[in-house]
C-alpha cells in the first residue's frame, strides 16, 4: 500500500467516523426530544392518577353532580361525551371520507380545486371558538336544533372534519397507482374502483386521521360552552332503547347535556380542595375514555390491514 | 354488491326509526337555569335537593354563561331562570322588553369579596378603602410598586398583586366598590379568572395581596390572613364574616347575588315551586356552598314579592354599591 492510499483510506475512515458521531448526537436529540414529552405526560398523568386515585370507585362513574364533593360524580357528564361523540363519528367520518374520496379521485384538476384544498387544509387551524359560534348561529338559531346533544356533535365533526379530509386524501395517495390502473383496465368505473379499491385500502390510514379527529374532539370545551351546554344536570337523555314501540328513541340528540371537560373544569374553579380530586378522578377518566376510543380503532386498523393483499 | 344492498336497506331503516323517533317526544317538567358562575354553586346546590324532594319528577339544569351570557339567553326565552351577580343592565332590560319578556328580581344570598394577604405579613392590620384604591386605581400602573408608596409607615417592599381576571363578575364588583368605575383597574398584576391560582400566589409570598370571594378565603384559612376593611367615612376596620355581611357592615365589599325569574315561566307550576323551594331553603344551602345567607326576613320579603307577581328591577339598570335589602326589596320596580 502506498502512503498516497493510507492516507486516503485514512481521511476516509475519519469521514466515516465523524459522521457517525453526527448519527450518535443526533439519536441522543431525538430521544430527548421524545423523553421531553414522554416524561411531561408521565409526570402529569400520575400527579393526576394520586390526586384522582381515592375518587375513582364505582360510585363515581355512577353518581350525579352534587355540591357534596365526596358525592358528586360524573354520570351525566360521561355519558354525554359518549353520546356526543357517537353523533361525531357518524357525521364527521362519511363527510370527510367522501370529500376525501371526491377531491382525489373526482375533482377535476383546475384552480376551483386548488382553492378548495387550500382552504380545507386551513381550517384545521382555525380556532375551536371559531366553530363554536359558526354552530350557535347555524344549528342552534337557523337550524333550530336547540342547545342539544345533535349540535355539540355536529359542531365537533365539523371541527375534526378538516383533520379527516386530509388524513383520507394522504391515505388515498398512498395507494400505488398500478392498483387504481388495474382496476380501469379491467372497465370498472371511478365509484367500483373507489369502493372496491381506493376505500378498503385506505381505511387504516383514514382511522388514524379519525382517531387524531376525536382525540381532539373529546378534550374540547370552548366550542362546546358556546353552544350552549349546561354545567349541573342531573338526569341522563332519554335512552336510545325502549320497551315500547317504535323500540328506538332518538329524544336523546335533542336532549340538554354536559361533558367531561366541563364538569372537569366547573371543578377545578370550586373553593373545596375535595373538587380538586373530583377534577382529578375525571380527568383520569376522561383520558382513559380517550385511550380506549384510540384502542378501538387501532384494533379495527390492525383487522383492516390484514385483509390487504398487495 | 351484497353490501351495497345492504347497506342500503339498513338506512332506509335508519331513516325511518329516526322520523318515529323524534315524533315519540313528550315534553317532561323541566326547569333551565343558567347564567353567573358565582350564582352556580346556590343553584346547583338547589337544584340537586329540589330533584330529591321531587323524586326526579322535575328535572333541573344549571348552566354557566356568565351574568351578561345568561340574561342573552333569557332575554331571548331560552331560560326560566336567571343566575345574575350584578343587578340587569339597562342594555339587557331593553333587550328584554324588545322580546317581551318579563321577570322578577329576587335576592338569593350576598357573595362578599375579601381582601387577603399572606400570614406572615406582619405590617397590615386593616386597609382603607382609599388604601386599597392608591394600590388597584388605573393610574397606579407601573408607579405604585412598592408597599411603602402606598402608606410610608409600611416597609419598603415589591407590592405584588393578585386579582381577577377582567371577564369575571368579582372584577366588576371590586372595581365599582374600590375605584369608583367598574371595570377601571391598573392592569399590571397576577390575574387569574380561576381563584384558586390567586390563593396559590398570595400564600406563597409574603408581600402579596389580593382579593376573591370569601368561599375561597374560608377554604384556604390557614394559608391566608383576611385583611379588615376601613370604609370611606368610616373609622371601624370591620373584618369579612357571615355576621358582618349580614348585618351589612361589611362594606363596600358585599353585595347581594340574584335570580331572575321569568313571568311566562312562573305560570308553569314546576317554576313556581322551585322558586318558592329556592327561597325556602336559600339560607341553609347557600351557607352550605360558603355564601352569606340573606337574612330571614329577606327571603320572605322576597317570597312575598314572588307570589304577589312583583314585576321588575329594583335598580333601574345600574349596578350600586352598598345597596341595602330591606329597602331595596321594597322599592318600586321597573321593567
Amino acid at each position: 500500500m502506498s502512503d498516497a492510499t493510507a492516507v486516503k483510506v485514512r481521511e476516509i475512515r475519519a469521514l466515516i467516523a465523524r459522521h457517525k458521531r453526527w448519527d450518535i448526537v443526533f439519536g441522543t436529540i431525538g430521544v430527548l426530544s421524545l423523553m421531553i414529552g414522554v416524561l411531561t405526560f408521565t409526570v402529569l398523568f400520575l400527579d393526576m392518577l394520586i390526586d384522582g386515585a381515592p375518587r375513582l370507585t364505582w360510585d363515581f362513574l355512577t353518581s350525579f353532580p352534587s355540591r357534596k364533593p365526596g358525592q358528586a360524580g360524573i354520570l351525566s357528564a360521561w355519558v354525554g361525551s359518549t353520546m356526543v361523540m357517537i353523533v361525531t363519528i357518524c357525521a364527521a367520518v362519511p363527510l370527510g371520507v367522501g370529500a376525501g374520496v371526491y377531491l382525489e379521485e373526482y375533482a377535476p384538476k383546475n384552480w376551483m380545486t386548488d382553492l378548495i384544498e387550500i382552504n380545507v387544509t386551513n381550517l384545521a387551524g382555525v380556532p375551536s371558538i371559531v366553530y363554536g359560534l359558526l354552530a350557535l348561529g347555524l344549528f342552534v338559531y337557523q337550524f333550530g336544533l336547540g342547545q342539544s346533544v345533535l349540535t355539540a356533535g355536529l359542531t365537533l365533526a365539523l371541527l375534526i372534519l378538516p383533520v379527516i379530509i386530509v388524513a383520507t386524501r394522504e391515505a388515498i395517495r398512498s395507494i400505488p397507482a398500478a392498483i387504481r390502473e388495474g382496476s380501469y383496465a379491467l372497465g370498472a368505473t371511478k365509484w367500483q374502483t373507489a369502493a372496491y379499491h381506493i376505500i378498503p385500502y385506505s381505511l387504516p390510514g383514514i382511522l388514524t386521521g379519525v382517531i387524531i379527529g376525536l382525540a381532539r374532539a373529546i378534550g374540547e370545551t370552548a366550542p362546546i360552552i358556546t353552544v350552549g351546554a349546561l354545567t349541573f344536570i342531573a338526569f341522563l337523555p332519554p335512552a336510545p332503547l325502549q320497551a315500547e314501540p317504535p323500540f328506538i328513541s332518538f329524544e336523546w340528540l335533542l336532549s340538554g347535556f354536559t361533558v367531561m371537560p366541563i364538569q372537569m373544569f366547573n371543578w377545578t374553579s370550586r373553593p373545596e380542595a375535595a373538587f380538586q380530586s373530583n377534577a382529578a378522578a375525571a380527568g383520569v377518566v376522561l383520558l382513559v375514555m380517550t385511550l380506549s376510543m384510540n384502542a378501538l380503532a387501532i384494533y379495527i386498523r390492525y383487522r383492516l390491514r390484514k385483509n390487504i393483499k398487495w | 354488491m351484497e353490501n351495497m344492498k345492504r347497506f342500503k336497506k339498513l338506512s332506509i331503516a335508519v331513516a325511518t326509526v329516526t322520523a318515529l323517533g323524534f315524533a315519540a317526544a313528550v315534553k317532561a317538567q323541566m326547569v333551565k337555569i343558567d347564567g353567573s358562575s358565582t350564582v352556580y354553586p346556590i343553584s346547583e346546590a338547589v337544584a340537586e335537593e329540589f330533584q330529591k324532594a321531587k323524586k326526579g319528577k322535575i328535572k333541573v339544569t344549571v348552566g354557566i354563561s356568565g351574568t351578561g351570557g345568561g340574561f342573552k339567553k333569557f332575554c331571548r326565552g331560552e331560560t326560566d331562570i336567571s343566575d345574575a351577580s350584578r343587578p340587569i343592565l339597562e342594555m339587557e332590560m331593553k333587550a328584554c322588553a324588545e322580546a317581551g319578556i318579563k321577570y322578577i328580581e329576587l335576592p338569593v344570598a350576598y357573595d362578599a369579596l375579601t381582601v387577603v394577604i399572606n400570614p406572615k405579613n406582619t405590617w397590615i392590620r386593616e386597609f382603607k378603602v382609599e388604601e386599597l384604591k392608591k394600590m388597584w386605581e388605573p393610574a397606579a400602573q407601573g408607579k405604585i410598586t412598592r408597599w411603602s408608596q402606598v402608606n410610608p409607615s409600611w416597609p419598603d417592599a415589591p407590592l405584588k398583586l393578585f386579582g381577577a381576571g377582567s371577564d369575571s363578575g368579582t372584577f366588576d364588583y371590586f372595581t365599582d366598590a374600590i375605584n369608583g368605575k367598574e371595570k377601571a383597574s391598573r392592569g399590571d398584576y397576577t390575574a387569574s379568572e380561576d381563584d384558586n391560582v390567586l390563593v396559590q400566589g398570595v400564600s406563597r409570598d409574603v408581600n402579596a395581596i389580593g382579593y376573591f370571594g370569601l368561599a375561597y378565603y374560608v377554604e384556604n384559612k390557614d394559608k391566608l390572613k383576611a385583611v379588615p376593611i376601613v370604609n370611606k367615612g368610616s373609622t371601624k376596620a370591620v373584618s369579612p364574616g357571615i355576621e358582618t355581611v349580614m348585618d351589612g357592615t361589611y362594606q363596600p365589599l358585599a353585595r347581594p347575588i340574584f335570580i331572575y325569574v321569568s313571568e311566562k315561566a312562573m305560570a308553569r307550576p314546576e317554576v313556581k315551586e322551585f322558586v318558592e323551594f329556592y327561597l325556602r331553603q336559600g339560607a341553609k344551602l347557600s351557607k352550605e356552598v360558603g355564601y352569606v345567607p340573606l337574612g330571614k326576613q329577606h327571603y320572605e320579603l322576597a317570597l312575598k314579592n314572588f307570589k304577589a307577581g312583583k314585576l321588575g328591577t329594583g335598580f333601574g339598570g345600574k349596578a350600586e354599591v352598598g345597596v341595602k335589602l330591606d329597602d331595596l326589596l321594597r322599592r318600586e320596580a321597573k321593567l
